[in-house]
């Protein structure tokens, strides 16, 4: 057995955006991960990659995570349901990783068949298939984007799906040191829905409140780690409600009560009202999350900030990372760095304009 | 001066190299190139260290005397659990600078973060000290059981834009330039311009900070206010049976 020792971690997040749309390696995120390598135990790293399907750009990218053979035909019959199958294949690994006892992995693009509602029917699809199918789990489903996770430590997760092969214009990535919940493959970080992923650092103590107020919305959590509910509200709120993202740090880290009586009006109605109607999404307990979504990516940390995380620019890139060092790493030299404050959110975007579907893997050749 | 170049070391072989120079009898060394080590300098009693790059967390942790000098921005838990000796960042720090402190100085020239000086205690001759240059975040000196922080805001008009200052605080003194509104106070806790006495206790180690970080000194009691409990067991009531 091995030598118990305390193991000093508390989660690893970075995330990458390129403002200008510009290709980034997957080799960066890793390398910037690899430098906080003592914040997490090995029990979980993962990366969410944006713009990295430019040539199946319009289509649903799924990624199946399946724990036994038997599943998968169920899955496809699933998918075959209320999607065409434009292409399929067993997601490459590096056959020499020293990672055993891993999940297969399966990505399909996918068309739908109507195209009214089609992403309540994405939504619905990666539901039914993580609820019914035993074993086999969705754990992305946007357009031109990926999620690779598993359980190792997040520089091994990335050389054990050769990321250095792909190539986006923002990636988001996790070091995991669970606390409460279980090292699985399939609750490793990003979490995923549509093109909204997150990357957590943290404990919700609210993650029952919210769980059961996103079950009134449809939303049923199946991967045993706090986090997915992160992904699910991001769906409902920045997609279905159409919130601004930069109001997220008012419903998710709302202000205390006592702050809010103190506001002037309108922002006294204003936020009394958020609180009220959003109360289920708020989020308890010590969190610093990374958003991506198409077109962004965002940061927040809880309200009286008990985890930290620093943005940084540089030109038209935009940094964000548990720790500066892993920022520098990859961008010795910085325009700007900065420490998040509680409750508010740091975003970039892509320029307007900026191309990264098909437009920018024909402008790549 | 000594060069080692810490680029892709791991921190306990950089520690371990650096006791090993003091064994040699060298006595100041510039570490080059560092990135996110952690745990530099722990618990070093003798010895002058000069780190380019950014430090990772906890940096200079049990220090007992030993000098460190940043020259750029620190991260996370800045002389966690000191005794004795100086931390000098030429940048910014994070949060929990001076966690547990209990001897010693942390001079910073730029911002800090959230809960700075929490937990730092004084006992006999042990008196921790935190000067800050620029403005701090959230709960300063929260929990605070003794020593000395003081928060200059060198470039802002308004240094502390915290909240929750102080709070749970029992011991120590806390210096803000500045006015600060009570309701960003802990409970318990009250708000006086600095007193003549007080301010004479203070002025050495401004000195010595603003001599560090080539800083004028141009300050007065006046500008100052201080912040102390009401009471040393603020809490004594609750848990009485």
């Amino acid at each position: 057995m091995r030598e118990r020792e305390r193991i000093p971690s508390g989660c690893a997040v970075a995330g990458i955006l390129s403002q200008s749309g510009q290709p980034v390696g997957g080799e960066t995120i890793i390398q910037a991960m690899r430098v906080m390598h003592e914040r997490s135990n090995g029990l979980g790293g993962g990366f969410a990659g944006y713009g990295i399907y430019p040539d199946f750009a319009a289509l649903y990218a799924f990624h199946v995570l399946c724990d036994c053979k038997g599943s998968i035909d169920e899955v496809e019959a699933m998918l075959r349901k209320n999607f065409v199958v434009e292409h399929q294949e067993t997601v490459p690994i590096w056959e020499h990783s020293p990672l055993r006892d891993h999940p297969e992995f399966m990505r399909y693009f996918l068309r739908p068949r109507e195209s009214e509602n089609e992403e309540e029917l994405v939504v619905q699809t990666v539901m039914e298939i993580n609820a019914r199918i035993e074993g086999a789990y969705v754990i992305s489903s946007g357009k031109n984007l990926g999620v690779f996770k598993g359980v190792g430590y997040p520089e091994d997760i990335g050389e054990f799906f050769r990321l250095d092969e792909y190539q986006g214009y923002c990636w988001i990535a996790h070091g995991r040191f669970p606390t409460n919940s279980v090292g699985w493959w399939g609750g490793a970080h990003p979490f995923n829905l549509l093109h909204f992923s997150v990357v957590h650092n943290g404990e919700l103590s609210s993650y029952g409140i919210n769980r059961r107020y996103l079950e009134n919305f449809g939303y049923f959590c199946t991967l045993q780690t706090d986090t997915e509910v992160i992904a699910y509200l991001l769906d409902l709120l920045l997609r279905r409600h159409r919130v601004p993202p930069e109001a997220l740090g008012t419903i998710f880290a709302s202000p205390f009560w006592s702050q809010i009586e103190t506001m002037s009006e309108p922002e006294r109605s204003l936020y009394r009202a958020i609180r009220v109607t959003y109360g289920g999404a708020l989020l308890n307990g010590p969190f610093s999350i990374i958003v991506g979504f198409e077109g962004g990516m965002l940061g927040l940390v809880d309200r009286i900030k008990l985890r930290p995380m620093v943005a940084a620019w540089n030109g038209d890139m935009f940094y964000l990372a548990s720790e500066e060092s892993a920022i520098r790493e990859i961008a010795p030299e910085l325009d700007r760095v900065c420490a998040l404050r509680a409750g508010e959110v740091v975003m970039g975007r892509l320029k307007e304009g900026v191309l990264h579907g098909q437009e920018f893997a024909a402008s790549r050749v | 001066m000594k060069v080692l170049d810490g680029r892709g070391k791991p921190y306990r072989e950089v520690n371990a190299l650096l006791e090993e120079l003091w064994q040699e009898g060298i006595q100041e060394v510039l570490l080059r190139s560092i990135n996110g080590q952690r745990y530099l300098g722990r618990g070093f009693s003798r010895g002058e260290i000069i780190i380019e790059g950014t430090p990772g967390d906890d940096l200079g942790m049990f220090l007992n005397g030993a000098t460190i000098r940043v020259r750029g921005n620190a991260q996370d838990g800045v002389g966690n659990t000191m005794n004795a000796g100086k931390i000098i960042v030429e940048g910014d720090a994070r949060d929990i600078v001076g966690f547990s402190m209990r001897g010693g100085k942390i001079f910073i020239r730029g911002d800090v973060g959230y809960r700075v000086g929490i937990h730092m205690k004084s006992y006999l001759d042990e008196y921790p000290v935190i000067v800050v240059g620029g403005k701090s975040g959230d709960f300063l000196g929260e929990y605070m059981a003794g020593g000395l922080i003081v928060v200059l805001g060198l470039e802002r008009s308004r240094p502390v834009e915290g909240n929750f200052i102080a709070s749970g605080m029992h011991g120590g003194r806390i210096l803000i330039r500045g006015e600060v509104d009570q309701r960003f106070l802990g409970a318990g806790m009250k708000v006086e311009k600095t007193a003549a006495g007080e301010w004479n206790e203070v002025v050495p180690y401004l000195q010595e900070y603003c001599q560090d970080l080539n800083v004028p000194f141009t300050f007065s009691s006046d500008e100052f206010v201080s912040i102390t409990p009401l009471t040393t067991r603020p809490y004594g009531k609750i848990y009485a049976y």
